[in-house]
């Protein structure tokens, strides 16, 4: 019953993407939905290690950054194809996540969220101060559109099939990587940590592992992102981008693959539907994380959700399950 | 001679910021103690208190006064965060503490960016800006105002903790929470001075740097960020270790950035926190873990 269910919900998913790729004609909006699509990878990924392995990282920022400039600088500079590219920037990210998370195998608590915080400033100098490779502060041009089999993705349009597809494989692998195994593991690890190590669960090569596996993420998004704009610069790499990632888990809410979507969603269209937004930016940014994990800590939509739960089963006169 | 006065230069320099990175340590410190929170909206403490000072400057110009009052400002401000934005979490696992207080210090830059706009604004030097010889080097009065006061408000914090009733309650609760109310002190009460204490030194840092490097918005996320590397490098909550961790640093990076490259001056701070993370991850004068 659960499986067709489940098959259910990812084809009707899909085929609502086609559905909009086939009565989608304005560009603009396109462009938007694959800035979505983007974001959506880079959240789904932080949301594994936020809301399952309970660790954060403040520097998601610079594993996407390593993606866009290794796709950038190798497809550019030395002519390399762009899907080897991709392959080479997710090496040099899943690598790099994983030499900083070994400090994360060692301890506990903000040791993660610090070293990722110091290591996304760090990348985030290097692409401003490399000039002879990253193009420095005015950026690097030119980035070829991918090929697949005489197919060039270089319009909006075939951009969307493209990034969305790539987004329905990444949400149905996380799905399934969630419902696994690894899955029960990582959430056992989040209700208890000793409860876990005690069922035999490996808990900091557990943590590791996510975190390298959300880095991955990242940098596809990463490169996927240097070959839609053509053009990148460190300004789309900074601190405050990884923090604005943190808020989109936030606002989807922690542990919900579906949610992840629907943070990237609300928090890149914001931003381009509200004027004011522009000024206000920051602010609201950070009075959302604020206010949100102050009162909803497992986020806006799931704590929304548990609102309207508790008062169905106040008004059935009855206790709520904790 | 020739080496030897632009590192005597860099040293200095390096001395001064190193100082400016301790104070921030110690708040750090003084939170994490109390509460076993890191306190991402240290830093934007840092700049409230120039821009604060600043303000002040503008409107009554005596530098007291504008001190004084930057870092009552700023305590305040720390006061008000801790019971706003801390007192009431439901879920204070330390994921949840994390992202408030990022929140909180995104926040803060964005309504000082909204309060004071983009531009720098500058803080006359206490006294005269008249280098003074140092050998073949040169030190700005500023420079000893930053080291002089630093290091009174070091001994100041020692002597609070150590002889004062209050500050032994403080310490109390840092070794065992649970034992310090069992003897009457009120832990709430001390988590909330601790914030307000912080914030104070934050305060006075920015203040005391803010004639030699101008308050601008977004000054507060860089100097907490190498105020929490001091505070690991030397072991957080250990006070000597917060200083010599500042200093460290402080050291490091102007010799880093004099002798190598100075758009790198930032990197070589991290890089530093990084080691620290995988070497010695409880800091140079911290215990075993």
């Amino acid at each position: 019953m659960r499986l067709p269910r489940l098959l259910n919900r990812w084809l009707l998913f899909t085929a609502a993407v086609f559905l909009i790729a086939l009565l989608m004609e304005n560009e603009y909006y396109l462009t938007l939905l694959n800035f979505i699509g983007i974001h959506t990878l880079l959240v789904v990924g932080l949301n594994l290690l936020m809301g399952y392995a309970g660790q954060i990282s403040l520097g998601h920022a610079a594993f996407f950054g390593l993606g866009a400039y290794t796709s950038g600088i190798l497809t550019v500079t030395y002519g390399l194809n762009p899907w080897l590219a991709m392959l080479a920037g997710m090496i040099i990210s899943g690598v790099a996540a994983f030499l900083i998370g070994i400090p994360a195998l060692k301890l506990r608590g903000y040791y993660l969220a610090m070293a990722t915080l110091g290591f996304g400033v760090i990348v985030y100098i290097v692409f401003t101060e490399a000039q002879a490779w990253t193009g420095g502060p005015s950026g690097l041009a030119g980035i070829p559109a991918l090929h697949l089999a005489g197919l060039s993705f270089d319009t909006p349009w075939k951009l969307y099939l493209l990034i969305w597809m790539v987004v329905i494989l990444i949400l149905i692998l996380s799905a399934s990587i969630v419902d696994s195994r690894i899955g029960r593991a990582l959430r056992a690890l989040h209700d208890s940590e000793a409860a876990a190590e005690s069922l035999g669960v490996n808990t900091q090569r557990l943590k590791l592992l996510i975190f390298v596996w959300s880095a991955l993420y990242a940098s596809l998004a990463g490169s996927l992102f240097a070959h839609t704009m053509n053009f990148i610069a460190p300004s789309s790499f900074d601190i405050m981008f990884s923090i604005k990632l943190v808020t989109m888990v936030v606002v989807g809410g922690m542990a919900s693959v579906w949610g992840s979507l629907l943070g990237a969603g609300v928090l890149t269209i914001l931003p381009e539907v509200l004027v004011f937004f522009h000024d206000f930016e920051v602010v609201i940014f950070g009075g959302i994380l604020m206010v949100v994990m102050i009162f909803l800590p497992r986020g806006l939509v799931r704590g929304l959700l548990d609102l309207k739960e508790f008062r169905r089963y106040k008004r059935q006169g009855g206790a709520f399950p904790v | 001679m020739e080496i030897l006065a632009p590192l005597l230069q860099y040293l200095i320099s390096g001395l001064t910021n190193g100082a400016i990175y301790a104070l921030i340590a110690l708040g750090f410190g003084i939170i994490y103690n109390a509460t076993t929170i890191i306190n991402f909206a240290q830093g934007e403490m840092v700049m409230l208190g120039a821009l604060c000072a600043i303000s002040i400057y503008h409107v009554n110009p005596s530098l007291p006064l504008a001190f004084a009052g930057g870092v009552a400002m700023v305590t305040v401000i720390g006061l008000v965060f801790e019971r706003l934005a801390l007192r009431p979490v439901r879920d204070p696992s330390p994921i949840s503490l994390i992202i408030i207080t990022v929140g909180g210090a995104v926040f803060i830059k964005g309504i000082a960016m909204l309060l004071w706009g983009k531009d720098p604004y500058s803080l006359p030097p206490f006294t005269s800006n008249v280098p003074i010889g140092l050998g073949p080097a040169t030190i700005l009065p500023q420079n000893l105002w930053v080291l002089g006061v630093g290091a009174l408000l070091v001994l100041f914090l020692e002597a609070f903790l150590r002889l004062t009733l209050v500050g032994k309650a403080m310490r109390a609760c840092a070794y065992n929470p649970r034992a310090a109310r069992l003897v009457g002190i009120s832990t709430g009460r001390m988590v909330q001075l601790s914030f307000g204490l912080s914030a104070a030194l934050g305060a006075a840092g920015g203040i005391l740097i803010a004639p030699l490097t101008l308050g601008v918005y977004d000054m507060g996320t860089m100097l907490g960020l190498k105020g929490f590397s001091a505070a690991i490098l030397g072991g957080l909550g250990s006070i000597l270790g917060g200083v010599l961790g500042g200093l460290l640093l402080g050291v490091a990076e102007s010799l880093a950035s004099g002798l190598i490259s100075s758009g790198y001056r930032d990197a070589v701070a991290f890089l530093i926190l990084l080691v620290a993370l995988f070497i010695r991850p409880q800091g140079l004068l911290g215990g075993k873990q």
